[in-house]
């Protein structure tokens, strides 16, 4: 038969299934064909934190979601153009969030009497007309993935668990996707097992031909390639970008990496990534605790190493008293901290930027610290390397919040050069640097560069420089233990103002306002760029105002960040929290700063966030 | 996998040696800090003692690191003129853990106290052993809090009456020897602050020994705890209490009429019997290189508060590899060429799924 080929614009796809179904996998393999087709795109997995919560119920639905587009693409997707589910559980959690009109593509095989049970259907849903809003496609994909399979040696249910790779080749071809980069993942992934390469080879490929030979499907949809700068891509999530940042910010410092870390969701990732990177010099510790990974971590920093630890909300908190250490020993030690909804456990595996505050002051005592966050999950690398830039050159510990949303989420990334990536080389000291009162030469190690403030590196091993650091207070310039009052102060003082110091070297704030009229400032922090993007840019289709900006230091904050929030109107800022950075912008620079906030454990939607926009246009600038 | 990089088999392997000829002393080793201890501490004759005896390894000073907790031992790196931290409570374990992995080159010594080791820091003490890192680590026992003003410690007596428990203690003490090789390590040993030669003895094995050494060294709190040790200082008293650990010996107390020595039970287990009662044939000769720990442990298990019998001495020392060997030996081996180049970074960034776009039209080919 012969099919038309519709070409669309956009396209969000959702994969949902029971957390055993491989929808992750699946999507992942979609993702990377689409990638290599050309289009921009960005990803969002959502599953839930138990590994295999009771079969076909909701809380154990598994979902990534797909945005793929012909033009730059800012979010994974406000809502879904096709769901794919494979169970009732998949289609009741996820219904809400798909327009009328969408296109539903659910595994029939799988709406047992039982199973609509366990969903919480009284009814079949496919059999009443309770989704004749939708296109709906019920699939009989179990039994047509076994009866494919019919000739393989192989048990039911491994026979069954094919049907991912059935769903993924009818999908391939509705939008006109290649095989051939799933072929070659599967002939990787199951290189020791034949039979279930066969297997899975088979049901992708029956996938493709079921579009192609039945009549189930009429159209297939194209989406051209996005136009994208010159270069060379790959598709990378923000959890894979943030390690690959430190191993480059390791080379280019030509300092080991010393990683201390203890399991924790959803940095986990991190640890396990680094831990293969040991051709680069990288060594991984598995620590006891969370406190235990950032003291071996600080160990190696005070031997010369690039010391780092990564872990989410409640292991930073258990982390505040080692890095108060760091703080007073004045040594370079990076913090990765992916956010995740709290308080105490929380939400392991959803999003939330409600760590900034922890992040700015959850320790004891004046013990301020630098605080960066990346954008984007391609951000992730970037931002690894200027943290680093920040803790070696001013030797101090450096927090970077990336939060779940960014750790799973995947876009396209354009590979920088390693030649372009910035110069992170550091000196350690290697003579005394002072002059006792007899004029002997004499090392000091908190006698601090004029510049930076920051105090020499002094390596153990280093002769003529042996000397102690610790948590009492030092005295100013000797380092020994001081109680005197007025040093107190005065240590409390030039710690601060090395902190603030930081922002003399981290570029102005830019703000994006096409009009250059704009009187409403749209400003994000951390993982809401997206959704802000894409609400500027529906906004501004509408005819209306409004300019962008976007931090990425938020401690201390670009130098212009006072001038550029007092020259609009109003401000807007959207947070995953209850308004933490508004907080600090509004103390720091007494502007009044409107918080847009949720806590629902995802990102934001650009269209909510238009709205909220559109909302404040009519006070401010209305047209 | 690991790679065999000619594993080291002493502890201060592979730190650079003075040159021939080239000596230290005990002053190299004292630093300008003036010591803030309370007069009359056991704290004064360890730091002198250590003081004196690193110059015996001959490793250059500023290979020598001193890491500490908190607590009144741990003020201990401040007085010794080598690198030095005073890190926080309980966690000088895990700082040297990352400090003896990333470096070699380095000889790390641990100081902390009972309330450090053992109450805070008990979690990082027990991997510190059970991960065999190579450290010393120097267990001040003064059986009180010094510090905080006379708190009971983890280490203190069912009973004992601080500030903190005026009625009494209930809870059970540690006994950090059994304790340390419940945790399986490879070298426990026991001294005192009023033996200097029999503490630098130890520290002699315990810095020759490859992996986690722990010394638990008794120590007189003249303050909050004072006399806790004083039967075993007297001279008179400690000839029948203190069980001498002389490897490849009998175990035996005291000398003559009065010998005690420690027999194997029909049970199993150890006691300790007048010498002219005993079978000679069940008395129980100390192998502190055997790698079954049982005997080791059964030793530390015939202490009693009343002090009637104290072991002295190294309880266990054998040979198993180190976690900072292991792992340098896993870096070396996936880095046969040496360190990574900018191709092998670039490389690794561009991965397996990487595609070019040539021009503004998107248009893409697989890379």
């Amino acid at each position: 038969m012969s099919t038309s080929i519709h070409t669309l614009d956009k396209v969000v796809i959702r994969f949902a299934g029971d957390s055993g179904d491989g929808m992750q996998l699946t999507g992942d393999r979609f993702t990377s064909e689409t990638a290599l087709l050309g289009n921009d795109l960005s990803t969002l997995p959502n599953f839930p934190a138990e590994i295999r919560a009771p079969q076909g119920t909701l809380p154990g639905v598994s979902s990534f979601q797909l945005h793929f587009a012909d033009h730059d693409v800012l979010t994974p997707g406000d809502a879904p153009d096709v769901l794919v589910a494979m169970n009732p559980a998949a289609l009741r959690a996820n219904l809400g969030d798909l327009p009328r009109g969408a296109t539903i593509i659910v595994n029939g095989d799988e709406f047992s009497k039982r199973n609509l049970a366990k969903a919480g259907y009284a009814a079949n849903p496919i059999e009443d007309d309770s989704l004749e809003s939708w296109h709906v496609h019920s699939l009989p994909l179990t039994s047509i993935t076994v009866e494919a399979l019919t000739s393989f040696d192989l048990t039911r249910k491994d026979k069954e668990r094919a049907k991912n790779m059935f769903a993924l080749g009818l999908l391939l071809w509705m939008y006109t996707r290649p095989l051939v980069g799933t072929e070659s993942f599967l002939k990787t992934k199951f290189s020791d097992q034949p039979e279930i390469l066969a297997a899975n080879l088979k049901a992708l490929h029956a996938g493709h031909a079921y579009g192609e030979t039945t009549e189930a499907f009429s159209v297939q949809y194209s989406v051209a390639p996005a136009p994208m700068p010159e270069g060379t891509y790959r598709n990378i999530t923000g959890n894979l970008a943030m390690a690959y940042g430190m191993v480059a910010a390791a080379h280019r410092a030509h300092l080991p990496l010393v990683l201390g870390s203890y399991p924790i969701t959803p940095a986990s990732d991190l640890l396990h990534t680094l831990s293969r990177m040991k051709r680069f010099g990288v060594t991984t510790i598995q620590a006891e605790d969370e406190i235990a990974a950032i003291g071996s971590a600080l160990g190696a920093a005070f031997g010369g190493a690039l010391g780092a630890t990564t872990t989410s909300g409640p292991g930073l908190a258990l982390k505040s008293e080692t890095i108060g250490l760091g703080v007073s020993l004045e040594l370079p030690l990076l913090i990765i901290d992916v956010q995740r909804g709290g308080p105490s456990t929380g939400l392991p595996t959803k999003t939330e930027q409600a760590d900034l505050l922890q992040a700015m002051f959850g320790r004891n005592g004046e013990s301020p610290v630098a605080v960066v966050a990346p954008s984007t999950p391609s951000d992730c690398f970037a931002i690894a390397l200027e943290a680093v830039r920040i803790a070696t050159t001013y030797r101090t510990p450096v927090i970077v919040l990336s939060d779940g949303y960014l750790a799973n989420g995947s876009e396209p990334w354009r590979l920088p050069a390693v030649d372009d990536l910035p110069d992170l080389s550091v000196e350690y000291a290697t003579e005394p640097n002072d002059q006792d009162e007899q004029g002997n030469p004499v090392f000091h190690p908190y006698k601090r560069d004029l510049d930076t403030l920051a105090r020499p590196w002094a390596v153990p091993g280093t002769a003529g420089l042996e000397h102690r650091v610790g948590g009492l207070e030092k005295a100013d310039v000797t380092g020994n233990i001081s109680y005197d009052p007025a040093n107190h102060d005065r240590m409390v003082r030039l710690r601060a103002d090395k902190i603030a110091g930081i922002a003399q070297s981290i570029p102005d704030l830019t703000v994006d306002d096409p009009s250059g009229e704009a009187r409403l400032l749209l400003l994000g922090w951390g993982s809401t760029y997206g959704p802000c993007a894409a609400a500027a840019r529906l906004v501004r289709a509408t005819g209306a105002r409004v300019a962008h900006a976007h931090l990425r230091h938020l401690n201390p904050f670009p130098r212009n960040l006072g001038e550029v929030l007092r020259s609009y109107d109003r401000v807007m800022l959207p947070e995953m929290n209850l308004g933490q950075l508004a907080m600090l912008l509004r103390s720091r620079y007494l502007v009044d700063v409107q918080s847009h906030t949720a806590v629902r454990g995802t990102p934001f939607t650009g269209a909510e966030l238009a709205g909220a926009i559109t909302e404040h246009l009519k006070e401010v600038d209305p047209q | 996998m690991t790679v065999d990089i000619g594993m080291p088999s002493r502890g201060t392997d592979g730190v650079p040696t003075l040159a021939e000829g080239e000596k230290l002393s005990k002053r190299d080793f004292t630093s300008d800090q003036e010591v803030r201890w309370c007069p009359g501490c056991g704290d004064y004759v360890i730091l002198a003692a250590i003081q004196s005896f690193l110059p015996e390894l001959g490793l250059k000073r500023e290979n020598i690191v001193c890491i500490s907790g908190i607590g009144c031992s741990s003020r201990f790196p401040y007085y010794l003129d080598t690198y030095g931290m005073h890190s926080i409570h309980g966690r000088a374990p895990a700082i040297a853990t990352g400090l003896a992995t990333s470096r070699p080159d380095l000889s790390v010594w641990v100081i902390t106290g009972d309330g450090d080791a053992l109450s805070i820091g008990g979690n990082h003490l027990i991997h510190a052993l059970r991960r065999n890192v190579n450290l010393t680590i120097l267990l001040f026992n003064n059986k009180i809090y010094g510090l905080t003003k006379g708190q009971y410690s983890p280490t203190s007596e069912v009973g004992k009456i601080t500030k903190s428990t005026p009625l009494g203690s209930v809870d059970r003490p540690f006994n950090p020897v059994s304790l340390a090789l419940g945790a399986e390590g490879t070298f426990v040993a026991r001294t005192m602050d009023s033996d200097p030669k029999h503490l630098k003895s130890i520290l002699r094995a315990a810095a020759a020994h490859r992996g986690t050494a722990l010394v638990e060294i008794y120590q007189n709190c003249p303050i909050f705890n004072d006399g806790a040790f004083e039967i075993l200082k007297d001279r008179d008293e400690r000839a029948g209490r203190i069980l001498h650990l002389t490897d490849g010996a009998p175990l035996r107390i005291g000398e003559g009429e009065h010998a005690r020595v420690v027999v194997r039970t029909d049970a199993g287990n150890l006691a300790v019997v007048a010498e002219s009662e005993a079978d000679p044939a069940r008395i129980v000769v100390h192998d502190a290189a055997a790698d079954d720990p049982s005997q080791a442990f059964a030793l530390s298990r015939l202490d009693d508060p009343a002090f009637t019998q104290v072991p002295m001495g190294i309880f266990r020392n054998v040979e198993r590899p180190t976690y900072d060997d292991l792992v340098r030996s896993q870096l070396a081996a996936a880095a046969p060429d040496g360190p990574a180049s900018d191709a092998d970074l670039a490389a690794l960034l561009r991965g397996n799924d990487a595609w070019d776009v040539a021009d503004s039209l998107g248009r893409s080919s697989l890379k």
